[in-house]
């Protein structure tokens, strides 16, 4: 079974963040910026080329890859 | 008594306007020592604490005041410290070490924490690592008036008493209580109230959190820093707080053993614990003072996002937004602007010849100074307007939130290329001028990114090369300014391209590193920020202007004027200059401008691309906006190809020496620096001699 991850939700569609993955930097930066377990994310839109995202949570708009955006998964 | 205030907070929070705000034109600006990360500091403003002596304070405070001598009273001896805007105090970025060792190390009086009062949540993530650096702490909050605006409200005391410290409502921009906050620093300072400990976290977290910091009590306080700093930090897997505590072998394995049971039991990693512990705490401190009004769905920056990041309309909107910085820069506007100034210029180099005349100076003198160093100076200067108003516009779209959408938009190419939608930035930048742009690769914290980008911003055709697209298209292309300016524009850009994609293939393989942005509210430009900014950039431009600029024009006069025995040269050709030049010469003859003059103008260009025209207009003798100057043009470059030619190569051969040296700078390795110009101008050659040779081959010449 696949997981749903961050880069699977259509604009618009909000998800509950399970697990942040990435390594070092990449793992503490997502962190740091509020992407934790638990935390309700809102996919706002994708960019006009497909790539990156802005996602919205804990009250602010933040830019992310998708290739990133798929380390972190859903609930 | 001095103190030392450091200025710390998130990116986007205000902390620049306070900054300036606070220390006015004080401000110095250098680099952290070892590191390429800005360090700014300033004296703080006397009029901050000139009102506050009639607002009751303690006699000892107005004495000094009412006393009337010179002697500054004791608040006017602070130092403003500008720490990097940061989210975190990770190990991962310089800006967030230097940060971190600079407030443990250096130990300032205070550290004033802005925090944007619109978000909130993630503000105070920062808060909640500073308060353990074991310094005071005072919190400013900023943009209250947005979240009044909205009819939220924030209750100050209730925030005061889950942080511990004080928190003091401000609006950075417009100065409203800077008064207080400066109060409550000097407060904290003369009372040295530092932050109480905090209990953020419960259960597991708590336990495992308190034994490590049992364990590293000695070796922290031995190194200067609170044992909760230290082992909050180690809890959070942070490497070099463990080689910096330099732990024995068995406490390593101990607190190996504390977090991996931690880990098990509450079910997340480490670093996750951590982070969510914090989070969770200032969810709970906002239910206690923050007050929302009910939910207002749209704001502002979701209104302008729906047109300027739509999925279709956001490029055409981009597009045509630089097209319109363009066309305000270099069309009607920027050129009227250009030239009233430049005639303000001329007349005042006029006056003074004339002046000198009277006054009966020798010839020679009055040669030296009005034909080379003023006219040189002088013609600097006239683009000095249009070098400002791209500044202006380029500052207006940074501060207003829009570069960031920017970088959102193009990151996709930028990627191609191996790079991120941040390096969009310091490109863009690259348009105005090659030292700052080269010097914004700073935000990129990634070294390859940042010495990857700073390699192709100069292919980005800086604002000190409109002088000389603006005289050879005036001379050869009348009409069709624009279009062929735009055409060079373009070329410059197709070239960083292709050079990205091959280096992406050779020196520079390997990963870019990770694209994760705040996309900043919307916000109207601060008018003292970009005044600021654009002082700054004034400054810097009549500062070379000034001295390279000028030093170079006076070199230039004295290697044309003389030959190499010292003696009065006949002509152009005998004189140093025209020897040196005429021996390089041959080697553009294939580029089809292998003449005296124009080998004379690159080697001038490379002092700073200002000189190209100047050095052209001292050769010909005549000035550079007359109409003379166009048959002077014609003379040197008898066809409109090889003009072409030579624009070819101006525009990609190595960038001016400041340039140059901000390279060395902020690449870290001057080897580096000078291949990356070694083999531009390489590169130029190769591309004005393609097409030279193409264009005779077509009939062109």
């Amino acid at each position: 079974m696949d997981t749903r991850t961050l880069a699977d939700l259509k604009p618009g569609e909000s998800g509950v963040v399970a697990t942040v993955g990435g390594e070092d930097a990449l793992h503490r930066h997502l962190l740091d910026m509020g992407i934790t377990p638990g935390v309700t994310v809102l996919l706002q839109k994708t960019a006009p080329m497909g790539d990156p995202v802005e996602i919205h949570l804990r009250g602010y708009a933040l830019t992310l890859r998708l290739d990133d955006a798929r380390k972190i998964t859903l609930r | 008594m001095h103190y030392t205030f450091a200025l710390a907070g998130n990116q986007n929070s205000g902390k620049t306007t306070l900054f300036n705000q606070l220390t006015g034109s004080s401000q110095h600006v250098g680099n952290w020592p070892g590191v390429t990360v800005e360090k700014k500091t300033g004296a703080m403003l006397h009029h901050h604490h000139g009102q506050q002596t009639h607002l009751g304070l303690p006699r000892r405070f107005r004495r000094a005041h009412e006393s009337g001598q010179a002697v500054p009273d004791k608040y006017s001896d602070v130092t403003i410290v500008d720490l990097p805007g940061i989210y975190s105090l990770s190990p991962y970025s310089m800006e967030e070490i230097v940060s971190r060792n600079f407030i443990v190390q250096e130990k300032p009086d205070v550290v004033i924490n802005i925090v944007d009062a619109t978000n909130l949540e993630r503000n105070l993530y920062l808060t909640l690592q500073l308060l353990q650096l074991g310094r005071p702490v005072v919190v400013a909050l900023n943009m209250m008036d947005e979240v009044r605006s909205h009819g939220d409200a924030i209750d100050l005391a209730a925030m005061e008493k889950g942080l511990g410290v004080p928190v003091v409502a401000i609006g950075a921009r417009r100065g409203e209580g800077l008064d207080e906050l400066v109060r409550r620093a000097m407060d904290a300072a003369e009372n040295r109230r530092t932050p109480p400990k905090l209990d953020i976290c419960g259960g597991a977290a708590h336990k495992a959190l308190h034994a490590i910091q049992h364990l590293v009590e000695q070796p922290a306080q031995a190194h200067g820093m609170t044992s909760r700093y230290a082992a909050t930090k180690l809890f959070e897997g942070d490497a070099p707080m463990m080689e910096e505590l330099d732990l024995s072998e068995d406490t390593r394995h101990i607190i190996e053993e504390i977090l991996s049971a931690m880990e098990r039991e509450v079910g997340m990693e480490r670093a996750a614990v951590m982070a969510d512990t914090r989070y969770r705490f200032i969810e709970k401190l906002l239910s206690t003072c923050y007050t929302r009004a009910q939910e207002d769905g749209d704001t502002l920056t979701d209104r302008l996002d729906r047109v300027l990041t739509h999925p279709v309309l956001a490029i055409p909107v981009f597009l045509l937004m630089m097209l319109l910085v363009f066309y305000i820069t270099f069309g009607p506007f920027g050129t009227w602007l250009a030239d009233g100034f430049a005639a303000l210029v001329q007349r005042g180099v006029d006056a003074l010849g004339a002046a000198l005349a009277g006054w009966g100076v020798a010839g020679w003198v009055r040669s030296l100074l009005v034909d080379g160093a003023l006219t040189g100076v002088g013609s600097v200067l006239s683009f000095l307007p249009t070098i400002l108003l791209l500044f202006l516009l380029l500052s207006i779209l940074e501060d207003s939130g829009y570069m960031a959408r920017a970088a959102f938009l193009m990151d996709q190419p930028l990627r191609r290329l191996g790079l991120n939608g941040r390096a969009f930035i310091p490109m863009m930048m690259g348009f105005g001028c090659t030292v700052p742009a080269v010097m914004s690769a700073r935000s990129m914290n990634n070294r390859r990114d940042r010495r990857f980008t700073i390699l192709l911003t100069p292919f980005m055709s800086c604002g000190a090369k409109v002088p000389i697209y603006a005289l050879f298209t005036r001379a050869f292309f009348d009409g069709h300014q624009v279009l062929v300016m735009s055409a060079f524009y373009l070329t410059g850009v197709a070239v960083s391209v292709i050079v990205g994609l091959i280096l992406k293939r050779t020196a520079f393989h390997g990963d870019a590193a990770p694209f994760i942005m705040e996309l900043p509210a919307y916000r109207l430009p601060a008018p003292r920020n970009v005044a600021r900014q654009l002082w700054d950039k004034a400054s810097d431009f009549l500062k070379r202007a000034f001295t390279v600029i000028f030093l170079a024009t006076l070199v230039v006069w004295f290697l044309q004027h003389f030959t190499f025995t010292l003696a009065p040269a006949p002509d152009m050709a005998h004189s140093m200059l025209g020897v040196i030049a005429g021996a390089i010469a041959p080697v553009f003859a294939p580029a089809g401008f292998g003449t005296v003059e124009a080998s004379t103008a690159v080697l001038t260009g490379v002092m700073a691309k200002e000189s190209v025209v100047s050095t052209l207009s001292v050769l010909a003798g005549v000035d550079p906006d007359s109409a003379q100057m166009v048959a002077a043009l014609r003379a040197v470059f008898p066809t409109a190809l090889q003009a072409v030619s030579f624009l070819t190569f101006v525009l990609l051969y190595m960038p001016c020496v400041a340039a140059y040296a901000a390279m060395r700078r902020e690449m870290e390795s001057g080897r580096l620096a000078t291949l990356a110009v070694a083999g531009q101008t390489l590169l130029a050659w190769c591309a004005a001699t393609l097409v030279f040779q193409v264009g005779r081959l077509l009939g062109l010449g």
